[in-house]
């Protein structure tokens, strides 16, 4: 255990070095969210007059969901990064040290966490520009990326063990839309939950994405509802330890096949 | 040799390995293979005769699917993490990570295998030294030559001075200079710390020179075993080669040949032929005249003392059916291995 961190602590090192000598990359992975963030508030600006939304303010009502979606596609990639590994060779030699597999994987998630509260400031600082108010103040705002990250992990996981057992870029590209699309269609990241059809209704309840999204929107808001927020997070944690198990145990599958 | 006492003392041992790829590629077909603490041992065969196989397998990257592999007496199916400990590996395609630099790869390679503080760094540069890379230790590795990447590579399985180390193709890819000086360096690391080294090549001269012990080679399996004067005397007398003027059947060569007392071991390649007499000199005349009665038109004659290439050709370029047969005896040497051969040759 003791091991297995402090292996982890030093591949987070070398994947956070990575990430200072490109800091280019969280600006480009910024910019769909950004997009999402401008254009959408804009275009649905109208859409909290319909009579049972919730919030007056679309914004408000959209920027804990844009912060969980950039956590969702941002990190639903990260298994395209130990490909790269695996191919040249820098995995394997891993695999012939002493160090502990799940550091493998723990240390990349590690790295996507600290890109994700920068990312997820620079989100919220925009929304802050354009006036937005979150009633939840600070606490409120943590929580939220709390939330994005714990969504983050379990589908982070799930990427490197797919990118381990496939060894194949386009097969985490095909899954990852697979996966990754409809789980964003089928919440209520841009509408409000009595305000989509039933059936998306029944879904959204099965739905991790709308999981993180409720608890994050509950945080920020003015009277947040601690229940829901505890049991979202518990169950978001759960599936991140299944994740984690899944991508260390893909290394065995990796390496019958080396 | 009893099996067993040498086992004792036997860093690096491998029984009846077996590993079969997706696609029923076999890779390794019954592998045995023993090599003695603190001895350099080296490992030469063909493009895909398993070489890089079985370093996989005994460094824990990759499981067999029969057979045992013991690596400092430890199984290492049972108890890899302990063998991990215990090797250093330099995989025959580099494994630097290019995106830090050589010094941040030494360091995190150190870290892993325990080392801190002072100690590693330490450690560390006097790594980057003693391979000639100190200058560009803080330098990424995307942008190494070849050769410092490769000098990088060796250092990296080097960090926690292993008992063991495993070196597949160390010197791919450098020029003679360099892989001078890179057998160089690894001989005076290991001199003194006992380290027992197992290592391939494609480089002939490199297995004669490094090698204490060869084993060679062939689709799966060891052919041969022994030091490199034992390989070569196993091939007694002079190597024979004839260019022929035209392409001709084989057969017929072999059969003008076959009249012929002490030439031996009749390849035909294309418009090569390549044999065995036991002094050369005096069998070209029975051969230059056997052909020519045959109505075979030759080019040229080369004559020349054996080689340890001859004994690879010879091991690996034509298969004959008592080749484990043969291969035991290479060690032993002698006129017994050249009956053998003699008899599987015209048994084909
Ligand atoms: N990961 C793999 N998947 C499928 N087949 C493989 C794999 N690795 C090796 N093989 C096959 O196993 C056989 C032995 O390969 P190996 O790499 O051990 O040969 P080698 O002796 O190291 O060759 P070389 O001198 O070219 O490095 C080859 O036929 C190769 O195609
Ligand atoms: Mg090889």
């Amino acid at each position: 255990m003791i091991a297995g961190i402090r292996d982890s602590w030093y591949m987070a090192g070398r994947h956070l070095r990575n990430l200072m000598r490109q800091p280019v990359y969280i600006a480009l992975m910024l910019f769909q969210p950004v997009l999402y963030l401008v254009v959408f508030s804009q275009l649905f600006k109208k859409i909290t007059l319909i009579p049972g939304f919730a919030t007056t303010s679309y914004l408000v009502f959209l920027t804990p969901g844009i912060i969980i979606l950039n956590a969702l596609f941002g990190t639903a990639w990260s298994g395209m990064s130990i490909i790269e590994d695996v191919n040249r060779g820098v995995i394997d030699r891993f695999l012939q040290t002493p160090i502990k597999r799940v550091s493998l994987i723990a240390g990349r998630l590690t790295q996507m966490g600290v890109t994700l509260i920068i990312q997820s400031l620079i989100l919220v600082g925009l929304a802050l520009l354009m006036g937005a108010r979150f009633s939840g103040g600070l606490t409120g705002i943590l929580l939220l990326f709390l939330c994005s990250i714990m969504l983050a992990l379990p589908f982070a996981a799930l990427s490197n063990g797919i990118a381990l057992m496939s060894g194949q870029q386009e097969t985490v590209a095909a899954a990852v839309n697979f996966i990754l699309l409809p789980l964003m269609f089928l919440s209520t990241v841009f509408m409000a939950p009595n305000l989509v059809p039933g059936w998306i209704r029944a879904i959204s309840r099965y739905n991790p994405v709308n999981w993180a999204v409720e608890a994050g929107r509950a945080a920020v808001s003015p009277n947040p509802n601690w229940a829901i927020i505890g049991m979202r997070l518990l169950l978001l944690a759960g599936l991140s330890v299944v994740g984690v198990f899944f991508a260390t145990h893909a290394f065995k599958t990796y390496q019958r096949s080396v | 040799m009893p099996d067993e006492t040498r086992s004792e003392d036997a860093a690096i041992v491998a029984r009846g390995l077996k590993k079969t790829y997706r696609g029923d590629v076999v890779a390794l077909d019954g592998l045995d293979l023993e090599v003695p603490a603190g001895m350099c041992y080296g490992l030469v065969g063909p493009n895909g005769s398993g070489k890089t196989t079985t370093v996989k397998i005994m460094t824990t990257l990759t499981t067999a699917d029969d057979g045992q592999a013991v690596v400092s007496g430890i199984d290492v199916k049972a108890d890899p993490d302990r063998v991990r400990k215990m090797i250093g590996v330099v995989d025959q395609r580099s494994t630097a990570d290019l995106t830090a630099t050589a010094r941040e790869n030494l360091t995190l390679q150190g870290r892993v295998y325990g080392l801190k503080g002072p100690e590693l760094k330490t450690r560390v540069s006097e790594l980057l030294e003693q391979f000639g890379l100190s200058k560009d230790a803080k330098r990424l590795v995307k942008g190494f030559s070849g050769g410092m990447t490769r000098r990088l590579d060796v250092a990296l399985g080097l960090v926690h001075r292993p008992h063991v180390l495993f070196l597949d193709e160390p010197s791919t890819g450098l020029d003679p200079e360099a892989r001078h000086a890179l057998w160089e360096e690894i001989d005076r690391l290991v001199q003194g710390q006992r380290m027992t080294i197992l290592f391939t090549t494609h480089y002939l001269e490199e297995a004669e020179r490094y090698g204490e012990l060869i084993s060679i080679i062939d689709s799966g399996h060891v052919v041969a075993t022994g030091t490199p004067d034992e390989l070569k005397s196993t091939l007694q007398g002079d190597a024979l080669f004839v260019e022929l003027a035209g392409a001709v059947d084989p057969d017929l060569v072999k059969r003008s040949l076959a009249g012929i007392e002490d030439v031996s071991d009749v390849v035909v390649e294309d418009r090569r032929l390549r044999a065995r007499a036991d002094v050369g000199a005096r069998a070209v005349p029975r051969v230059l005249s056997e052909l020519e009665s045959a109505g075979i038109q030759i080019d040229s004659v080369t004559v020349s003392r054996s080689s340890l290439d001859d004994a690879y050709l010879l091991y690996t370029g034509r298969r004959f059916a008592e080749v484990d047969q043969a291969g035991e005896e290479a060690a032993a040497a002698g006129a017994g291995a050249k009956r053998a051969k003699k008899e599987g040759g015209e048994g084909r």
